[in-house]
């Protein structure tokens, strides 16, 4: 019934909007064709530049409606610099944004068509086009160079000491791999996948795999002030680690492994006093659409002191044991197993 | 030339015959051959263009659907169920179709409204016009460029009814998700239709673009030079060839796309487990696909918004009574834009693990194109400087324009500096950077067009209130839709989310969220008066009385009022000036038109 009405009062809306416009049109026909009516013209200039002061009004009004919603200070070190480049950006194209609206919008309204007014015949001035062509590449230049400094920092190679995890996508959720004591993850072959007892595919033959360990919750613990290398991989379709608070992202494709590092330097407890906010948690957000869940595809991030974290970790049982250990007695047996599995694999999908 | 080709085709038009009696055709057309098989690029341009409409509605209501889930997502919305039936029980919108929504919106409004609804028709109707010719080099083979498009149309109309649902990827349609059927619901039979429907047009898009070049380069009318030739002219050749070089590589993405779904190859597939098993590919690249994607997609940017600025340009020009400011300038920055449009496909893969190196050289290239950018936008300003301004409607749409391409196209620079865009990549900025520049602002720049050539294509006007009417609300709805989701997308919310509510991080935006989904639906409901006027005016709308009623140098304007196929009766004219002499013509005129012999001691511009 509801839809019924509010169908009718668009339908009616619609009705004496066409009216208005009849009316006007038929004035128009009385008043000859083609030369716009000087009243008309009068007033759009001036509805054009309500227009543009009333936008200013809005686009201030939105500012500070929406600035305490942003995101709290960065959580990594390079974010740091990141939030200054975002503002010297954001100031550079705001002047720019200013400039030319503001010229846009005058012109419109100084020079709008009046009895006496004739066009001013200018065809083109090459110093002009020199000086909006030179201007705009040395500002361009300015923040390729910042822009390629910071890449350059941000993609290079991680510190010697930095930590190694590995971050799995699958539809749709994320899993967490430590490399355990040996500091080194094993080998892993999609072929070995098994979503009861090995989520990843490890290859048991490797013995830097027996100690590794999964979480599959996708909680992933970080030591403040530590640099952290995080491997990241896809089981299936192409997700994205997104980390806005270390204000970082990168996509995991099957098939190949990308990596991105970062230096947390906030821990979660501290954050949860600078925002206030005693949920907060640092979210890890699936960034590439990867199918229906693609919207509930989270992870959380916990940046703990190193004791905390050191606790936390020694309560982790290593993959390997949770899963392998209670059924096989002799360790052949255990690595013999996955080897016919992969085999059977193949012959399902080639048959 | 013309004359001769044109006498090649069924068009008994010529000159003696007729001795100036306009719509003798009437007697050996049948209504099919002139308004449906029709060879005649100003019908085929109308075809394009309605055709174009009926897509621009669809993909509009598919996000107002969305934008109510976005903007509610606790509520229902019974009517929803009504349209979706299945896909909306109890008036909440499924995820699964969410995303198809989300993917056919991009994929209609992108493809079909943008590229062939603007490009098509504008190209088709003004590059015969504008430069003298009285028909396309091949009217057949522009014909079948219409007819692809609508069987591709027709293909991807389908696709929305079939059981599994559309395409739901994304409109990018990325594999592994796209290529395997366990991934998604819309990787099905949705997805094959999608590309079937995606060829065919790619097939159109060819046609089409093959014969506005060779129309362009081969048949301009006597001393209608290159630089004689009006923006819109330049813009729509370079648009033309930017499609012509591109859309075969998409194609060529396609085909290894319908391989990898149905032949079993690993283009794209590598080291897949999904729905419980192992899938045999290995070796395959899921970024080989984006590079393709990516080698047209970029370009597509400016295929679509070129045509707004070469309109915008000559809107400008002439509803300020003044040439263009710096049209070599005008022209040798699009060569520019079209030669970058070429080289910085990959900016839109910083995150994909591309080679930072590789990466740089993108942020380098992209930065570089928005030079050329801003010399359009200061010439555009100058344009209007110390000008004589009416404000009519198509004058309004094209400084809504140039507003817009300035707010969107400062956006990115955000998003091309790679630096920037690891974090602001898939976010709510990266909506409102493209909707603002090449969403809105095209449109601004289709509407502009289309209000400005509507009395040389149905000899009537569109109603000038609801013009206005239209042009407020869409400006002002543009911006209150898409200036705050720059803040989303700094604050990191991801794009392509079906719901908000579980994030810490982003759920705090659910009001804001809310007024955004009903500033959208009352931009729709705007554009519908547009839709009205449209159709109305068509029929009924104040009839033209006057051949060149915005007082035009061009040569469009010199046809008769409705003219038939052939568009001149008695010979073409002749140029001999360029198309922006906004001066004195001695008689009253504040313009000469192109056709008008320079004056004994007058300089060619």
């Amino acid at each position: 019934m509801s839809g019924f009405i509010s169908i009718l009062l668009t339908g009616l809306v619609f009705v004496i909007i066409y009216q208005i416009a009849k009316a006007s049109e038929y004035a128009t026909i009385l008043r000859g064709e083609g030369k716009i009516n000087a009243r008309v013209n009068r007033t759009m200039a001036l509805l054009l530049v309500l227009f543009f002061v009333l936008g200013l009004y809005g686009i201030w009004l939105c500012h500070d409606a929406l600035i305490d919603k942003m995101l709290p200070v960065s959580a990594s070190q390079h974010g740091v610099e990141y939030d200054s480049m975002l503002l010297v950006t954001l100031t550079v194209t705001g002047i720019v944004f200013f400039i030319t609206q503001t010229l846009l919008f005058w012109f419109a309204y100084r020079y709008q068509s009046t009895e006496k007014r004739t066009s001013f015949f200018f065809p083109h001035n090459n110093k002009l086009e020199l000086i909006w062509t030179t201007v705009p590449a040395i500002a361009m230049a300015v923040l390729v160079a910042i822009g390629l400094r910071n890449w350059g920092k941000m993609t290079g190679a991680a510190p010697k000491d930095a930590t190694v995890v590995e971050v799995v996508g699958k539809q749709f959720n994320w899993i967490v791999r430590y490399p355990g004591k040996d500091g080194v993850l094993g080998k892993r072959d999609f072929r070995k996948i098994n979503d009861a007892n090995n989520v990843l595919g490890l290859d048991w033959d490797d013995k830097d795999n027996k100690d590794d360990i999964i979480a599959q919750n996708g909680e992933l613990h970080l030591v403040v002030n530590k640099p952290v290398s995080i491997l990241i991989g896809s089981r299936d379709v192409i997700h994205d680690v997104g980390l806005p608070h270390f204000r970082m992202k990168m996509d995991a494709v099957p098939g190949i492994v990308t990596t991105l590092w970062f230096t947390p330097t906030i821990t979660s407890a501290k954050m949860k006093e600078i925002t206030g906010n005693k949920d907060f948690v640092y979210e890890i957000s699936c960034d590439q659409m990867c199918g229906k869940g693609h919207y509930s595809m989270r992870g959380t991030v916990i940046v703990e002191t190193q004791e905390e974290y050191d606790a936390w970790m020694a309560k982790q049982q290593a993959y390997y044991a949770a899963n392998n250990a209670p059924a096989a007695a002799p360790a052949a047996e255990g690595t013999a197993a996955p080897e016919q599995k992969t085999d059977s694999v193949k012959a399902i999908t080639m048959k | 030339m013309s004359d001769v080709i044109i006498q090649g085709t069924n068009v008994a038009h010529t000159h003696d015959a007729h001795g100036g009696h306009h719509g003798h055709e009437h007697h050996e057309q049948h209504f099919i051959t002139k308004y449906i098989f029709s060879q005649d690029h100003k019908v085929i341009a109308k075809q394009f263009l309605i055709t174009g409409i009926i897509w621009a509605i669809i993909g509009a209501l598919m996000s107002v659907f969305f934008r109510l889930q976005l903007g509610f997502p606790n509520e229902t919305f019974p009517i929803m169920e009504k349209f979706l039936g299945e896909w909306a029980k109890g008036g909440k919108l499924n995820p699964e179709f969410y995303y198809a929504l989300v993917t056919m919106h991009g994929t209609i409004l992108v493809f079909f409204v943008l590229t062939a609804g603007l490009s098509g028709t504008f190209a088709n109707l003004l590059i015969p016009l504008q430069i003298g010719a009285r028909d396309m080099a091949s009217p057949f083979m522009n014909m079948l460029s219409y007819w692809f498009f609508f069987l591709s149309s027709i293909i991807m109309f389908v696709s929305l009814f079939i059981q599994t649902g559309p395409a739901s990827g994304g409109w990018t349609t990325y594999p592994p998700l796209s290529a395997l059927k366990e991934a998604s619901l819309g990787s099905g039979l949705g997805m094959d239709l999608w590309l079937v429907s995606m060829a065919l047009f790619v097939v159109s898009s060819l046609l089409g673009g093959l014969n506005y070049i060779s129309t362009i380069l081969n048949m301009r009318t006597k001393g209608m030079t290159m630089t004689r030739m009006p923006l819109t002219i330049w813009a729509l050749l370079f648009t033309a060839i930017l499609g012509v070089l591109s859309f075969p590589v998409l194609f060529s993405g396609f085909v290894l796309l319908i391989f990898d779904r149905n032949f079993g190859t690993s283009f794209y597939l590598s080291e897949i487990f999904i729905g419980g098993k192992a899938l045999p590919h290995v070796g395959g690249s899921a970024i080989l696909y984006q590079h393709l994607f990516w080698f047209l997609g970029h370009p597509e940017v400016y295929i679509i918004m070129l045509p707004g600025m070469g309109m915008a340009s000559e809107v400008l020009s002439n509803h300020s009574r003044k040439p263009i400011f710096g049209y070599s300038a005008m022209i040798i920055s699009m060569i520019g834009i079209t030669v970058l449009a070429f080289v910085v496909w990959a900016h839109h893969m910083f995150v994909t693990g591309m080679s930072p190196f590789l990466g740089s050289i993108f942020v380098l290239l992209t930065l570089l194109i928005a030079v050329p950018s801003a010399v359009k936008v200061f010439n555009w300003l100058t344009t209007i400087w110390k000008g004589n301004i009416r404000f009519t409607v198509p004058m309004m749409f094209a400084i809504g324009f140039v507003s817009l391409f300035i707010s969107g196209g400062l956006t990115g620079l955000f998003l091309g500096n790679s630096a920037l865009d690891i974090h602001l990549h898939d976010t709510y900025f990266v909506i409102a950077h493209f909707h603002i520049v090449m969403g809105v602002s095209a449109f601004f720049g289709m509407f502009a067009g289309i209000y400005h050539w509507f009395p040389k294509m149905f000899g009537r006007f569109m109603n000038n209130t609801l013009g206005y009417i239209h042009f407020f609300i869409t400006l002002a709805g543009a911006y209150l839709i898409f200036w705050p989701m720059h803040y989303e997308g700094i604050a990191g919310m991801p794009r392509r989310y079906y719901d908000y509510s579980a994030w810490e991080s982003f759920k705090h935006f659910e009001s804001l969220n809310s007024f955004i989904s009903i500033a959208a639906v009352l931009v729709f409901f705007a554009q519908l008066i547009f839709v009205v006027n449209f159709f109305v005016s068509i029929f009924r709308g104040r009839k033209m009385t006057t051949e060149n009623p915005w007082g035009s140098p061009t040569l469009e304007w010199t046809t008769p009022i409705n003219p038939g196929h052939g568009n001149w009766e008695g010979d073409i004219p002749e140029v001999h000036r360029w198309p922006y002499d906004y001066k004195d013509d001695g008689n009253g005129n504040d313009f000469i038109s192109q056709t008008t012999p320079l004056k004994p001691g007058e300089e060619a511009h």
